[in-house]
């Protein structure tokens, strides 16, 4: 390389903190996605598999009021912005709602199974829908938030780039969970929740309406979901009919890596994940990435099957 | 502590947490005998089972069963549960009732001599091609089974779903399928929860026999306050998770210990309590 | 006159139909799509309301039908199959491009005018029938024999089978979406012992039919051996990947078994994307061994010194032979599947798979080691799919990462469930529904998945249980008595 061991000392430690803020951008977004998996698992016990699909058609809606308010015609970014994430958070919402009453309420008492097979038919149903209407061919939005910072540590030729997308995701990200934490802390809904949770039947008879309960919990995991959809296009530009199937297993292994059940587990796996992707695509190898993933998933698992923040449950015999 | 005894139990604690369910509770099991386990609700009853059959590793304590036909000496608290039935023999009842409910009552009772079968079957090779040493001993095992559906009074159920059965009869298969484990010490939790009187009858009158014929020892948590006393050798009462008496039941109905628990419980075993002091 | 169910029905139709409409209008009624690096939206309203008119009077006719009625539904049903068949008939003669009939712009596409027919004849069907039974007594209903029915509807299956590739009106394509179909019968066979006995759900099950399938290829390309040498082999290393997969998740419970094993699924695959020299990577390996039929090659022209197919029975060449004679390789395989998993489930180790299934906890309390069970089960339907993956390889020739994708998983999981969880006839049904049925009609290609993914959902929906759902003990005490 020719520089001295300061300055190659610099570039290791420059392209360790391009990494970490990769990763924790990307971090935050499976971190909203978990949060719809590790909810809905709290209070029905079950995967929702077609959550990833959620967040694809999240993502869609999202570009589409994007593009229809002129997106890279010079139009007001912020309206659009803005009009996006409330478009797609109703729209997308209005699909989790419809989903757990078409496709999961009248399994409810069936056994497990059933409800997850109906689950993976709604996430093949959902992206054959997607695919069929908008074509196969990925849709490109061009960067519309530009701008940052740069950092140079010494005097490397290694930039290292902040940009205020970056900035913006996680601050929509940690703006969305405070809301959140005193939703479920704070309102009579949050306290349905947390006895649903814990025990259904008790829950009806104190008068906590369960169906309800549960199709709110939908509503609102939908609602992150297209808010990460939003953030994800914004953010790589691309997306296509399939982006929802590994985003979702992503960000269900960030649910479990946390604990599944717990809303601040599911941020703190989902940054875990998005921050092994992002030093495993730094320094191995880009195409095992999934690969890195999955294998946390394993190991977590097998070590520590009730996630770092979930309550350690003790075997009914 | 009794050496030659059959199960001995010491200094038993399990802690959950903050939670100490059971502390330092020692008691001993003779062979042939039936014992008790009596105490209020949450008096750690079941966490006692837990421990015996391997469910949970107990905190603290040692558990030793000595075979009375091997000669051979388990510590129960090291081993694995399928292991402590499948070796040191100890089986155990469920509280809440654990059938197979898709399965047929003989294919619960095929089940539970699954060990047997295994090794009869040459671990699947023998029995994928039909070898005549395998058909036998999967005839002398549908003739155990038959034995004990008739002693349970289950003939008529034999070819039924299991799940389908009434609760008693429930409650009686699970008592069957644990004996077709050829149990030299059988644990039963709870057997006669939702029975009706001449139910109960009936079991009191299967626990003696399979003590009496079968020399087998029993070991019985129960509610039935008029059933522990008529069917029990020896009673052992917790509360709070501490030994408060042992002994004889009538020993057991004239401690002051014991009668201060239960009438400082507001359980219907007061009543039975009360009753049976009288 | 207004009749006097309509105002609740109307209003349930009107609220879905509006509900749809919201849901629908992103995706039917707006296209997106990118122009250079700039992205366009046109917009497509008359499908979009088409769409909506089509929900609208769809579930108007179902209640209707629900609730007992029948003129109305009938005339409905009957109403949406004459449009949407007009429809369909302008849209594939290409009579569209040219036409203005109205009826075209209430129903577009062939797609909308598909469902529109099927939904209509389905609705007058529903209707029609409960019109029938509506006067007719209920019968005090004999249960059905189920173990002859099956019994009898086992054999009649196997006999179509094995006289398919021999009846007059059957082409080269029957025959190959047969051979389709019977990969899927096995595989799903092979699962079942998983999820259907054990009732452990595997979601990454492919991963051992790519393991039998590269197996073979790089066997035979490698060493050039024999499928006959390599079968085995392949079903080896399936069951011992099986075992060494299983072996660290098996104590985790049903749902996070499921995520793991779907985890490991995708890890199998993108290592055969990715490991260039051992597996050639995207691009697959080419060029694996035919089968012989012991020795006799299937080619017009054999290798010198070896005799072929046709020579040996003195018949003309015809490179049918060759299909079907796979056919029945697969047909074989099925069938040595089937008769396995009817045997081991009477053994003790089948038993203890079921008992598994229904209580893991009262299991252990009866001495059965779980760990080794669910091994042994994980194994063995492993090996399954480690010999449908050496047919599959012998079959196409050629084996590429693509072949192993989740969705094939998901199909083979959901015909286990839906054939009824552990039901050997249920499962070869739902192959044939979920299979054979879509694969026969090529002409909606397009939709294929869309409506396989519906169908799971509806079929669950229909019978959660399965389609199937009756259980034989596996043993009896006493003959059963002659039934009245």
């Amino acid at each position: 390389m020719g520089h001295g061991d300061g300055r190659a000392h610099f570039y290791v430690m420059d392209y360790f903190a391009q990494q970490f803020i990769n990763g924790i951008s990307l971090g935050a977004i499976y971190g909203l996605i978990a949060i719809g998996y590790t909810m809905v698992y709290g209070i029905i016990g079950m995967i929702n598999f077609a959550h990833g699909e959620i967040y694809m058609i999240g993502a869609f809606i999202a570009l589409m009021v994007m593009v229809a308010f002129g997106i890279g015609e010079g139009g007001l970014v912020i309206v659009a912005l803005l009009s996006a994430l409330l478009v797609s958070m109703a729209l997308t919402s209005l699909y989790g709602w419809v989903l757990e009453r078409v496709a999961y309420r009248p399994l409810r008492g069936s056994q497990r199974l059933a409800a997850l097979i109906s689950a993976i038919g709604m996430s093949i149903a959902l992206q054959n829908y997607v695919q069929l209407t908008q074509g196969a061919r990925v849709k490109t939005l061009p960067p519309i938030i530009q701008g940052g910072f740069e950092f140079q540590f010494g005097d490397t030729d290694f930039i290292v780039r902040l940009s205020a997308l970056q900035i913006m995701i996680v601050l929509v990200t940690i703006a969305l969970m405070a809301v959140f934490a005193l939703l479920i802390a704070r309102t009579a809904l949050g306290r349905a929740q947390r006895a649903c949770q814990q025990d259904q039947s008790m829950a009806a008879l104190l008068g906590v309406n369960v169906d309800r309960t549960i199709s709110l919990t939908f509503v609102m995991g939908a609602a992150l979901a297209s808010v990460a959809g939003l953030m994800v296009t914004l953010y790589y530009g691309v997306i296509d009919f399939f982006v929802g199937f590994i985003a979702g297993i992503k960000a269900f292994t960030a649910a479990v890596l946390g604990g599944i059940g717990s809303i601040p587990g599911a941020m703190l796996g989902g940054l875990l994940i998005g921050f092994t992707e992002a030093m495993w695509s730094g320094y191995f190898s880009i195409e095992y990435k999934d690969v890195a993933t999955f294998s946390i998933l394993v190991i977590v698992l097998i070590f520590l099957p009730t996630g770092i923040l979930g309550t350690p449950e003790v075997e009914k015999v | 502590m009794n050496p030659s005894a059959l199960l001995q139990v010491e200094h038993l604690t399990m802690r959950f947490g903050g939670l100490v369910a059971v502390d330092d509770v020692s008691f001993s099991v003779a062979q042939g005998a039936i014992h008790a386990l009596i105490g209020p609700n949450g008096a750690g009853k079941t966490t006692v089972f837990n421990c015996l059959t391997g469910f949970y590793k107990p905190s603290v304590g040692r558990i030793t069963l000595n075979s009375p036909e091997s000669q051979a000496t388990f510590l129960l608290e090291q081993m694995d549960d399928f292991r402590i039935v499948r070796d040191a023999r100890v089986v155990r009842t469920f509280q809440n009732i654990r059938t197979f409910p898709k399965m047929s009552v003989l294919e619960n009772l095929m089940v539970a001599q699954h060990n047997h079968l295994m090794r009869a079957s040459g671990w699947t090779f023998l029995g994928l091609i039909g070898a005549p040493s395998f058909r036998h001993a999967e005839a002398a095992s549908v003739e155990r089974a038959e034995y004990w559906i008739d002693r349970t009074g289950l003939a008529e159920y034999a070819d039924s779903e299991a799940g389908a059965l009434p609760y008693g009869e429930q409650r009686r298969l699970e008592i069957a399928r644990a004996m077709c484990c050829d149990p030299v010490l059988l644990c039963l939790d709870e057997p006669a929860a939702g029975l009706n009187p001449s139910e109960t009858e009936q079991l009191s009158e299967l626990i003696g026999y399979i003590r009496d014929h079968h020399h087998i020892s029993v070991l019985l948590i129960e509610h039935d306050m008029s059933m522990v006393m008529g069917v029990s050798d020896h009673i052992v009462v917790l509360d709070y998770g501490q030994k408060i008496a042992e002994g004889t039941p009538e020993e057991v109905r004239n401690d002051p210990a014991v009668v201060q628990a239960y009438l400082g419980s507001d359980d219907d075993e007061t009543d039975n309590a009360a009753d049976t002091t009288t | 006159m207004r009749p006097p169910f309509a105002s609740p029905l109307l209003r349930d139709a009107v609220l879905v139909a509006g509900i749809a409409g919201v849901l629908a209008f992103p995706f039917v009624g707006l296209l997106l799509t990118t122009q250079g690096t700039a992205p366009t939206l046109s917009t497509r309203f008359p499908e979009f309301a088409g769409a909506v008119v089509l929900i609208f009077f769809g579930r108007l006719g179902i209640s209707a039908a629900r609730r007992g009625h029948s003129l109305f539904p009938i005339v409905l049903g009957i109403a949406m199959a004459t449009v949407g068949a007009f429809s369909l008939l302008f849209e594939t003669t290409g009579m569209a491009a040219d036409s203005a009939a109205p009826w075209h712009a209430f129903v577009p596409g062939t797609f909308l005018a598909t469902v529109a027919s099927a939904g209509g004849v389905a609705i007058a069907v529903v209707a029609g029938r409960n019109h029938l039974l509506r006067d007719s007594v209920p019968v005090a209903q004999k249960p059905l024999p189920m173990k002859q029915l099956l019994l009898w509807t086992g054999i009649a299956l196997a006999g179509v089978a094995i006289v398919l590739p021999l009846l007059p009106a059957v082409d080269r394509r029957l025959i190959d979406v047969a051979t389709l179909v019977l990969t899927y019968v096995m595989l799903g066979w092979g699962l079942n012992i998983v999820v259907g006995l054990a009732g452990l759900l595997d979601l990454g099950y492919v991963a051992f039919y790519a393991v039998g399938a590269y197996s073979y290829a790089l066997l035979s390309v490698t060493f050039g051996w024999s499928f006959w040498v390599c079968l085995p082999l392949a079903g080896a290393l399936a069951a011992l990947f099986g075992i060494l997969l299983g072996f660290p998740v098996l104590r985790l419970r049903g749902d996070y078994l499921a995520i793991v094993t779907l985890g490991f699924g995708e890890m199998i695959r993108i290592i055969l994307l990715n490991w260039y020299d051992f597996t050639n990577g995207p691009d697959g390996i080419s060029n694996i061994g035919r089968p012989s039929f012991f020795g006799f090659q299937f080619a017009a022209k054999p290798a010198e010194g070896t005799e072929s197919f046709h020579t040996l029975f003195g018949i003309a060449y015809d490179p049918v032979h060759r299909l079907i004679f796979l056919y029945y390789l697969i047909l074989a395989l099925a069938l040595l599947t089937n008769a396995f998993t009817l045997r081991i489930r009477r053994l003790p180790v089948g038993r203890a798979w079921e008992a598994l299934r229904e209580d893991e906890i009262a299991c252990r309390s009866l001495g059965v080691n779980p760990r080794n069970t669910k091994l042994s089960a994980f194994a063995i339907g492993a090996m399954f799919a480690g010999f449908a993956g050496s047919f599959f390889a012998t079959r196409q020739g050629f084996v590429s990462p693509e072949s192993f994708t989740f969705i094939e998983s998901a199909i083979l999981v959901a015909i286990v469930v839906l054939g009824g969880m552990g039901s050997q006839i249920g499962v070869a049904v739902a192959a044939i529904i979920l299979v054979g049925l879509p694969e026969y009609f090529r002409e909606l290609q397009e939709y294929r998945m869309l409506a396989f993914g519906m169908g799971m959902v509806l079929i669950m929906l229909w019978r959660p249980g399965g389609l199937l759902t009756h259980r034989e003990p596996t043993i009896r005490t006493r003959p059963q008595p002659a039934s009245a």
